[in-house]
């Protein structure tokens, strides 16, 4: 069984082959230009991290950073796609699994070597593309200061979406028997839970830190934050995020003594003239409105504090190791699904 | 009996695909299953090898259940239209074979066979024709030295000649190893050249299990038989 399994993955591999070999030719070409570039930024910022030199660095980067990272983020989404779906959905609609069940083998080991040899490559080629690309943007990743900020792109997250969207692709298959809902039902899957776990599980892994901080006139500004997929709030005070190396920040509220947030009733009696005038994001504010934004945030300081919760760097690995449980676990369910419905199957 | 299936019932939501369905085959005995499109043969089949299983009654398939009988190897079964791996040569399917059921696989017959038949090794079955396809299908049941071959219209798909070569052959191997056949079909005239039994189903029901010998003289009577028990069938259908 081994022998067909390995016989029928044959394709596939050789694409994973071609792929990898395709991304390590670049990587390897492209990487020592890289480590001089960040070498000589590095040398002409010294201790500084935010010299003009370091920044320029990653800005010149900004390009290829980002599609190795989309290289990352998409392979899974691809070996679901294309190697989970397929593998039980195309023996239905090939009719070729009358052909293997009426041999000497049971449906549990056939479905078992097959997950074994399909499943062993997801992780092989997965880590070796992550290493590859967490190898080559290390000088980046470095100056940037922001591991979280690429988290689900490096090291070995990964290899957790990859085994999923490949257990999601199969239990997919089984239960459709058709390659193409399969693949669409694998993408959406993956493109779910992966919503899911980063914006509501991944969160709530481990306690943030928790640092209060007065508010700074000079730099606390107005206006609304969050995103067209979650909402944008209503526009109150927005104090600069404050900067901790390689920190996930997490929140940033302002509160009086007691821990009461800031209300828009507060924050109207003391800045009566907040939000009007010119300026916003189409251009500088004038000075005039500048120093009024200044005297706001300075009345509004006597009362109130920021309070940030933040996840530290050093954490890093923590949430690494814990997000690729999870994947792994809902893995695990997914091929137990998988075997309890092939020994169910009748027809 | 090598077969033996009592009251066999198989259910799919409302409908009765096959009722109270009971047969015994004997050994080396090579049964003809005829009936028309719809009529339960395949379903009767499926539930023989185990990828069905019945909503009532009992299938004793070499003395246990068909799971059990496919595991050990000495059932071959060709399920309709002949399923093989397109991607896959000829020589990758004895490989299969082999590796799938090493304990019973003959080799050197298969090999044989292959090379009888003229199969290129090398050629990718997707490319076969659909009797070569058949005969690389038949050629993995066969080369498990079954003690029982069931085959799901092997030959509905061929042109009369590859369909009597097919059947020469299958009777030819059955013959020679004592291996009991069950076949289905849904022309008559196969039976009478092939069968040394006949088993004719309409409705989801038995309608006559005969040995042929027993039943008829000459092919054309058998037809008669069989058209007979048919439209008499049909009759209680649209009489119901």
């Amino acid at each position: 069984m081994i022998w067909l399994a390995l016989r029928q993955f044959r394709t596939s591999a050789w694409t994973a082959v071609v792929g990898l070999v395709a991304v390590a030719s670049v990587v390897v070409a492209t990487r020592p230009h890289l480590a001089d570039a960040a070498a000589a930024a590095q040398h002409a910022c010294g201790s500084d991290a935010h010299c003009p030199a370091l920044t320029a660095f990653a800005l010149d980067n900004t390009a290829a950073r980002t599609v190795f990272g989309l290289v990352v983020t998409v392979a899974p989404a691809l070996i679901g796609a294309f190697w989970g779906a397929p593998m039980i959905a195309g023996e239905f609609e090939a009719g070729t699994h009358r052909l293997v069940w009426a041999q000497s083998i049971s449906r549990s080991r056939w479905l078992a070597v097959k997950l074994v040899v399909a499943g062993t490559a997801t992780v092989v080629a997965t880590a070796l593309l992550s290493a590859l690309v967490t190898w080559w943007a290390a000088p980046l990743d470095h100056a940037a200061a922001a591991v979280y900020g690429t988290f689900d792109q490096r090291d070995i997250v990964p290899i957790g979406y990859a085994l999923f969207a490949f257990a999601f692709g199969v239990t997919a298959g089984l239960v459709t028997r058709r390659t193409l809902p399969a693949m669409a039902l694998t993408l959406a899957g993956l493109l779910t839970v992966r919503i899911l776990v980063t914006e509501w599980i991944r969160p709530l892994v481990f306690a943030p830190r928790v640092v209060s901080m007065p508010l700074d006139p000079d730099t606390t500004g107005y206006g609304s934050g969050g995103n067209i997929l979650f909402g944008v709030g209503p526009s109150t005070l927005q104090p600069t995020t404050p900067d901790i190396p390689n920190a996930w920040i997490q929140s940033v509220r302002i509160v009086d003594a007691a821990g009461e947030p800031l209300t828009d009733q507060v924050l109207r009696a003391t800045c009566p003239t907040l939000g009007q005038g010119p300026g916003g994001p189409a251009g500088p504010a004038p000075e005039a409105v500048r120093q009024r934004m200044h005297d706001c945030v300075a009345r509004i300081g006597e009362d109130y504090h920021q309070v940030v919760t933040y996840q530290p760097g050093d954490r890093y690995w923590m949430f690494q190791w814990w997000e690729l449980a999870l994947f792994g676990f809902v893995t695990a369910l997914l091929c137990g699904y998988a075997y309890y419905r092939l020994r169910r199957f009748r027809g | 009996m090598i077969l033996e299936t009592e009251q066999l019932a198989k259910r799919y939501r409302r409908r009765w695909a096959l009722r109270d369905c009971t047969l015994a085959v004997p050994e080396g005995a090579i049964v003809g299953l005829v009936g028309p499109n719809g009529a339960g043969k395949t379903t009767l089949l499926q539930l023989i090898v185990g990828l069905l299983s019945p909503t009532a009654g009992a299938v004793r398939v070499l003395g246990g259940t068909p799971d059990a009988a496919m595991r050990s190897g000495r059932v071959g079964f060709v399920a309709q239209d002949a399923p093989t791996y397109a991607g896959l040569t000829v020589a990758d399917h004895l490989s299969l074979g082999a590796g799938l059921n090493s304990h019973r696989w003959d080799a050197a017959a298969a090999k044989e066979r292959v090379e009888r038949l003229g199969l290129p090794p090398r050629q990718k079955a997707g490319r076969l024709s659909g009797g070569q396809r058949a005969q690389l299908a038949l050629t993995l049941a066969l080369s498990k030295s079954p003690d029982l071959l069931v085959l799901d219209e092997p030959v509905a798909s061929l042109d009369p000649l590859a369909r009597r070569a097919f059947l020469d052959e299958t009777v030819a191997a059955a013959t020679a190893t004592g291996t009991a056949v069950v076949l289905s079909t849904h022309l008559v005239a196969d039976l009478a050249h092939t069968c040394t039994h006949v088993v004719v189903v309409a409705g989801g029901r038995i309608r006559l299990a005969a040995a042929i010998a027993g039943l008829c003289a000459t092919p054309a009577e058998l037809e008669r038989v069989v058209l007979d028990e048919l439209g008499r069938a049909t009759d209680e259908g649209s009489s119901q």
